[in-house]
């Protein structure tokens, strides 16, 4: 599948963004007021914007972003509107938790409830996203299992990254956030390599001669047309085995040192933090442009591609 | 709505024939040409000129050598490919806006100009590479099995039919209900063992594919000219034709043929 930046920078951006707000959710419902105002506004606003950015970036690789709101209608079917409600029914549940948690508005009770809604709303958002991706049979890379946990794990990594970088910032870092981080970018590995292991070694199965119904040895004769079409290039895009094994290399080493970078950070150096969250940035950004180069979409047979 | 009806009532669909197809591309640029003047926003070409001329189109023809078990020699088979307008189609239920439908009462899967963002989803969903996203227009298309022309009151009877069928000149496409039993194409899709293409997806797709029948690799022997019986009025005849047909005859019968070829 072809990698569009847009649709890069919108998972990537907002599973950060949903990540963190998701933590400052938690935070509130565990220890309710924030510790300081200039706290509360500074990671509230950086997953705000986060999520923004890259909300609007998805808009950017429509052929109509001027009827995006029309995505909205078909949540009793389609993954791709549930995850446009989900995204914006967190919004208005977000402002007011950070009214409260900031002390903006003063109603401590209901910092908790608030606080608690905010996480599981960011938490079914990045679901959602990630369902887009595992529902499609077409993409046997993406019609996997483990699709949707990686998300999440990348959306927790990014954000405990942020909420630790935020409160080294504010002078208030704590133990549990550096742990929380250090177990979300270990967790992400772990479960990435394992992701890769599988889709590697599921028999290629689909064929040419399957698809077309003429038989097992079946060859691609002529094209339809002289020049490449949409299909070609937007499903025909290939990664070379020996790009897509260095940059699967690219991630899992980013995410180790990211992960001795957080252990530096609690027992050394807790600016090490800073180290962690540009390595955690560098592992996503490229996981996720692989996501989309290893998939293989079963219409490229027709075109002789395969087996798959 | 993009949830797809429990049933529909017809089953329109087309039945094509891969063992008269010859390849031609009448019928794919029979339904461009009508496509890009019909009632959705036209089927653009980008570049078209250029060295990498590049355009929407909802039909294509591939070509498949195929190499058939016990024999040496391979076949071409020319496979004419567009939506199969599937009972199951997840084309129609991944869209965000309801732009992408699958009609109750004839089955025919349609995308709508007007509130299709061009988000793509849906041409990802499709196991058969049927949709092909408009750059000009900013919309999916997709074959409407001529919805403009099928139910056209002002064509006549015999022209209600998809421009592809209208255009085949080896009677390669059938058009019809795939739903009735009875119907011509169900009757053909029975006789001649007509399949579904790439089932293992699940998609359930309602035109058929015809299978190119089996291959005689002996001719049968025709005699080229017919025998003479050896009768008077045969001999008569022959000795008649030797006779006219002199030497000067056939030098001017060359010679015309010659000029004609120079000219």
């Amino acid at each position: 599948m072809n990698p569009a930046y847009s649709v890069i920078l919108f998972t990537t951006a907002s599973g950060a963004g949903y990540g963190l707000l998701a933590l400052l959710g938690l935070v509130g419902f565990n220890h309710g007021a924030a510790s300081s105002q200039g706290f509360a506004f500074t990671a509230f606003l950086t997953a705000l914007a986060l999520i923004t950015v890259g909300l609007l970036s998805s808009t950017l690789h429509l052929g109509h972003p001027e009827r995006a709101w029309r995505a909205l209608s078909q949540w009793r079917s389609s993954w791709l509107s549930r995850e446009g409600v989900a995204a914006v029914a967190t919004y208005p549940v977000a402002l007011a938790f950070a009214a409260v948690w900031s002390g903006v508005v003063n109603a401590p009770s209901l910092i908790a409830p608030l606080g608690i809604l905010t996480a599981i709303m960011c938490i079914a958002t990045v679901f959602c996203t990630a369902m887009i991706y595992r529902s499609l049979r077409t993409i046997r890379q993406w019609n996997h299992k483990l699709v949707v946990p990686v998300y999440l794990l990348f959306a927790l990594a990014t954000g405990a990254t942020l909420l630790a970088v935020v409160s080294l910032f504010f002078n208030r870092v704590q133990m549990p956030q550096l742990l929380l981080a250090g177990i979300g970018i270990l967790a992400t590995e772990i479960v990435k390599k394992i992701y890769w292991w599988s889709i590697d070694r599921v028999p290629r199965t689909h064929t040419t001669g399957e698809v077309t119904g003429l038989g097992k040895d079946v060859r691609m004769w002529e094209l339809p047309h002289t020049n490449q079409n949409f299909i070609q290039k937007e499903m025909g895009f290939a990664v070379a085995r020996k790009h897509r094994d260095s940059l699967r290399s690219v991630v899992l080493i980013a995410l180790a040192v990211a992960f001795l970078a957080v252990i530096t950070s609690i027992f050394l150096f807790a600016w090490a933090m800073l180290a962690t969250l540009l390595l955690v940035a560098i592992a996503v950004v490229v996981e996720r442009w692989l996501f989309f180069a290893e998939a293989e979409h079963v219409s490229m047979l027709y075109y002789g591609k395969g087996p798959m | 709505m993009t949830s797809l009806p429990a049933s529909t009532s017809k089953k329109l669909g087309l039945v094509i024939d891969l063992d008269t197809c010859v390849g031609c591309q009448a019928c794919a640029t029979s339904c461009k040409e009508w496509n890009s003047q019909g009632v959705s926003a036209p089927l653009s070409d980008d570049k078209p000129r250029s060295a990498e001329p590049m355009g929407t189109w909802l039909n294509r023809i591939h070509g498949y050598e195929v190499h058939e078990v016990g024999k040496t020699d391979s076949r071409v088979v020319h496979m004419p490919r567009s939506c199969l307008h599937c009972e199951d189609a997840a084309c129609v239920t991944v869209c965000p806006t309801g732009a992408s439908y699958k009609r109750a009462e004839d089955g025919i899967v349609l995308v709508n100009p007007e509130t299709c963002i061009g988000c793509k989803l849906c041409s990802w969903a499709c196991p058969y590479g049927a949709r092909e996203y408009d750059n000009a227009s900013g919309v999916m298309k997709k074959c409407t099995l001529c919805v403009d022309r099928i139910y056209n009151e002002n064509f006549e009877p015999e022209d209600r039919v998809p421009a592809c069928v209208k255009a085949c000149p080896t009677g390669a496409r059938h058009f019809g209900d795939l739903g009735d039993v009875t119907s011509p194409v169900s009757q053909l899709v029975k006789d001649r063992g007509g399949y579904d293409l790439f089932t293992e997806m699940g998609y359930k797709p309602t035109n058929k594919y015809l299978p190119p029948r089996l291959r005689r690799d002996t001719a049968t022997h025709v005699e080229a000219l017919p025998k003479t019986d050896g009768s008077a009025i045969e001999r008569l005849f022959s000795w008649a034709d030797k006779l006219l047909t002199t030497k000067a005859a056939t030098v001017t019968a060359t010679e015309d043929h010659a000029d004609r070829l120079e000219g």
